[in-house]
């Protein structure tokens, strides 16, 4: 009986030490990234690795995303004679929710967690102690540019994502169920304002590009010197980093309305 | 990993393509307003507006010549809305404005209907015909409070 209790308190005092912890990574990775060097080269092949490798993942699923919304949209909405606002409620779901958080984890899947592997087979291969070594500071050369990279990745692939779906939608709504491509475009460029609807939108993406980030590299450079560590590491980014991005969502729309 | 010219490249259309959706998604889709006032400015006051909500477009005929810029209380204590038009328009001093539902369930817009007048409105005038917004509610209680009456 009180064995549950302990475990439950360790497990609590844990928690709040992992997350003082990530507090304290983050500090690091900020101070890092606006004192030189600035690493650019190590930014663009960053950049590489998690955007343009992620395009192909985000632009099908995207397509796919749209497609399906419209035909459900459609469905649901023709029994009411209001087909015509297809448009409408698919550019509202995908800019507000869809958008931003279909294609964080997507992301997350996909870039974060080869981030956390590359970054714990780093620590298992003693890599970052031979930077050390050299007096190369890890963090700045390794795990700051990740973490950028991921921060300025996610909009665009956001922007993408929503860009693609719209396209899917509009050709179903268009081909499949003889929707007037005018109304779609019309109905949709209307319900969506950029203000309320497009700022929130980047905004969200914004914020799950620095959370996943921050969580892949922490993740993979804390993790333990084995390579049951480098799994750990991975399947934990992949898991704690969707899980946050589920409760971040709401956190935001909650509290800013959008 | 070796620099590549390919790979810098490709990173660059990347970025490309995505400030491009973002583009695209905020001035084509957003309709963020770039172009900035108008300038050709015009007061109404109503009785009752309804659902009308600022960017709420103002039509003549169907034709949106600007958008609705914002709603207060005159000193009336009617609603006054404020009018962002077209600066070209030529409008006579006796043109009426409205408010109306596009379709049954649709948003609200003001429609404006130019007078026979020679002389013209200018910027910051008030329009002294005005027709208020129609609420349903009001109509089905009048259509029933009638039936009702009818019946003795």
């Amino acid at each position: 009986m009180t064995a549950a209790i302990e475990g439950l308190g360790l497990r609590a005092v844990r928690f709040v030490h992992h997350l003082g912890s990530l507090s304290l990574f983050a500090g690091q990775i900020l101070a890092t990234r606006v004192a030189p060097p600035f690493r650019l080269r190590r930014l663009v092949d960053a950049t590489f690795d998690i955007g343009v490798l992620s395009l192909a993942v985000v632009c099908a699923s995207g397509a796919t995303v749209g497609a399906v919304l419209g035909l459900q949209s459609y469905y649901a909405l023709v029994r009411f004679g209001a087909e015509e606002s297809v448009g409408a409620l698919v550019g509202l779901s995908l800019v507000r929710e869809l958008g931003p958080v279909l294609t964080a984890l997507l992301v997350t899947g996909r870039a974060a967690s080869a981030t956390a592997a590359e970054i714990a087979s780093m620590v298992t291969t003693e890599q970052l102690d031979g930077l050390r070594m050299m007096s190369v500071d890890p963090v700045d050369f390794v795990v700051t540019p990740k973490a950028t990279a991921m921060l300025l990745a996610m909009p665009l692939l956001n922007a993408l994502f929503v860009t693609f779906a719209f396209f899917g939608a509009y050709l179903i709504a268009v081909s499949l169920l003889g929707t007037d491509g005018g109304t779609f475009m019309t109905s949709l460029e209307n319900a969506i304002t950029f203000e309320d609807d497009v700022v929130g939108c980047f905004l969200k993406a914004g914020v799950f590009g620095a959370l996943v980030g921050l969580l892949a590299t922490y993740l993979g450079y804390h993790s333990e010197p084995t390579s049951a560590g480098v799994s750990r590491a991975t399947t934990s980014t992949v898991v704690i980093g969707s899980v946050s991005i589920l409760v971040v969502d709401y956190v935001i729309t909650a509290l800013w309305g959008f | 990993m070796q620099p590549s010219p390919v790979r810098d490249f490709v990173v660059g259309l990347f970025v490309l393509a995505g400030l491009a959706a973002i583009a695209y998604l905020s001035l084509q889709v957003g309709g963020i307003n770039y172009k900035g006032p108008r300038g050709f400015v015009l007061y109404a006051g109503f009785d009752e507006i309804g659902g009308l909500k600022p960017r709420a477009p103002v039509t003549i005929s169907g034709v949106k010549v600007g958008q609705v810029d914002e709603i207060g209380l005159g000193d009336d204590l009617r609603a006054r809305v404020k009018l962002d038009l077209d600066p070209r328009l030529e409008l006579p001093v006796d043109s009426s404005v409205a408010i109306r539902t596009a379709g049954l369930l649709g948003d609200q817009f003001v429609a404006l209907e130019p007078g026979g007048e020679e002389d013209l409105l200018r910027s910051g005038d008030e329009l002294s015909f005005t027709e208020n917004a129609l609420s349903i509610e009001r109509l089905i209680g009048k259509f029933v409070n009638d039936a009702g009456l009818d019946e003795n």
